[in-house]
């Protein structure tokens, strides 16, 4: 609608699938589930004992002294951006104004692990013992400023933080700050790593999560009539958005064009969906016309769907309002597990590799559908031709985030 | 009583494990922010476990006059 063209020139991620993009697809494409038993000693008593935890773990990518002054969500923060950096082709060069490029990395819940444990060293060592690192560890917005740092972007850092659609509204502010003339460039994305017992204990009591606890492959299950809550993941995931004549001035491959975003919020419960899903078909009416685009253009959906009895089927209703019943439907979250704060910004991966290779990877664990569902990949990965793809994200707070990803 | 020598190699340590300097670089002429690279935030953590290795107590006034290990040393000697 500005006029300025906004395309994906770059993706990262460290995942639990995969400690790449390139091995994170192919772990999707099989249908392989990230979800594993939780053997630590502080998971014995926890209502939850089961997680999607990284597969490769920060510290075979960055230094001993580094990690020590990184909270895990910044490490993983800093581990994807700096691969979409160099999947952009810029790594090493001079090919973006420091002054025209930016960050938009959020965290749902930041750097709690870091506060927890220095709290457990307040509390038995006194406060000299507390790392001096601990308020850049801790802080929200440190996952955007460290791979700001990294990268040297001066035309402003951002962290955005809405809880479950924090991923992809990152990318959302990104394509505004792009379109209001800010920057060339920005680095977009979400992280998240709270594999701990405090979030777990307290998304338990909420009975958000699943406790399938013996059988953790076969517990993340959208649309399953047999789904009983999410599973937590960790890990991260970037896009370098570029304005379209910034690359193709550099002879930049483009993977995707992102064509709209639309962004609403429910006012309606801090936790609970609004049961006609209302914010979110007024998000996708929003992004389908920033995108110039109607429900009928939208092959691909690649759903929020975190596998809890009352959201999965609500967004399908939702889709069948704004959509129509024609799009292919998938659940990456069945594989990944739920990356919170990283889930829209893996998704969109997801999102933009499905239109770039054809093919929606599925949704593994849907054993019995519930009624009334779309058609949905299964089994084996679909082939379909995508031209234009629609990732939802919705958050705790009443966050709504739709994204448009259509062929360049 | 530790010896001189004793306390760089311990000091020697402490910098390699809170701020990845290399054994070999330490020694008493050396300057923590200029030779090393030792940033304030590490600086910060480098007395911390000073303090704990040689039971030795730095106050914070007393930091800001340590600009070399010699520096440190002379103090450790001086207080522990």
């Amino acid at each position: 609608m500005s006029g300025i063209d906004v395309v994906v020139t770059g993706l990262g991620a460290t995942t639990p699938l995969g400690g790449d993009v390139a091995s994170t697809w192919d772990a999707m494409l099989a249908g392989r589930s990230g979800v594993s038993a939780l053997t630590q000693d502080w998971a014995a008593n926890l209502p939850v004992r089961i997680a999607a935890q990284l597969a490769v773990e920060p510290l075979e990518v960055l230094d001993r002294v580094r990690m020590r002054r990184l909270d895990r969500s910044e490490a993983t923060a800093l581990i994807a951006a700096s691969q979409a950096w160099a999947d952009a082709g810029l790594a090493g060069t001079d090919g973006v104004d420091p002054e025209r490029l930016a960050v938009s990395m959020g965290t749902g819940i930041g750097g709690a692990t870091t506060m927890l444990n220095q709290d457990d060293i307040l509390e038995a060592d006194g406060p000299r013992k507390v790392s001096a690192f601990t308020v850049p560890m801790l802080m929200p917005n440190g996952p955007a400023a460290i791979v700001g740092l990294e990268l040297g972007a001066r035309a402003g850092v951002h962290c955005v933080a809405s809880a479950c659609a924090t991923g992809a509204e990152a990318i959302a502010l990104g394509l505004d700050i792009i379109r209001s003339g800010r920057a060339d460039v920005v680095l977009a994305g979400g992280t998240e790593a709270v594999i701990h017992p405090l979030p777990i204990a307290g998304f338990a009591s909420m009975r958000a999560m699943s406790t399938r606890n013996d059988d953790p492959e076969r517990a993340s299950r959208p649309w399953d009539k047999q789904r009983d809550g999410f599973v937590l993941g960790e890990g991260a995931a970037a896009l370098v958005l570029e304005r379209a004549e910034h690359a193709a001035a550099r002879g930049a491959r483009v993977y995707a064009r992102l064509a709209g975003a639309g962004i609403t919020s429910d006012g309606f419960d801090i936790v609970q969906p609004h049961p006609e899903g209302a914010g979110f078909v007024r998000a996708v009416r929003l992004a389908l016309a920033d995108a110039d685009l109607t429900g009928a253009d939208i092959a691909h959906v690649n759903a929020h769907a975190t596998s809890t009895p009352t959201g999965d089927m609500a967004e399908v209703t939702g889709l069948r309002t704004v959509i129509g019943d024609h799009p292919v439907l998938t659940a990456t979250k069945s594989m990944t597990g739920h990356l919170l704060g990283a889930a829209g910004a893996l998704e969109a991966v997801a999102t933009i590799l499905t239109i770039r290779d054809g093919v929606v990877p599925p949704t593994i664990n849907l054993d019995d559908p519930e009624e009334g569902l779309l058609d949905v990949a299964t089994g084996k990965p679909r082939h379909l031709d995508v031209r234009a793809a629609l990732k939802n994200s919705f958050g705790f707070g009443g966050h709504n985030v739709a994204l448009i990803f259509t062929r360049a | 009583m530790s010896s001189r020598e004793e306390i760089v190699a311990g000091l020697a340590e402490i910098l390699e494990e809170v701020a990845g300097v290399k054994p070999a670089d330490v020694s008493e002429e050396k300057s923590f922010t200029e030779d090393l690279d030792v940033d304030s935030l590490s600086m910060v953590e480098v007395v911390v476990a000073a303090e704990e290795k040689f039971k030795v107590k730095i106050p914070d006034d007393q930091v800001q006059n340590l600009k070399t290990v010699g520096d440190a040393v002379t103090y450790i000697v001086a207080n522990a």
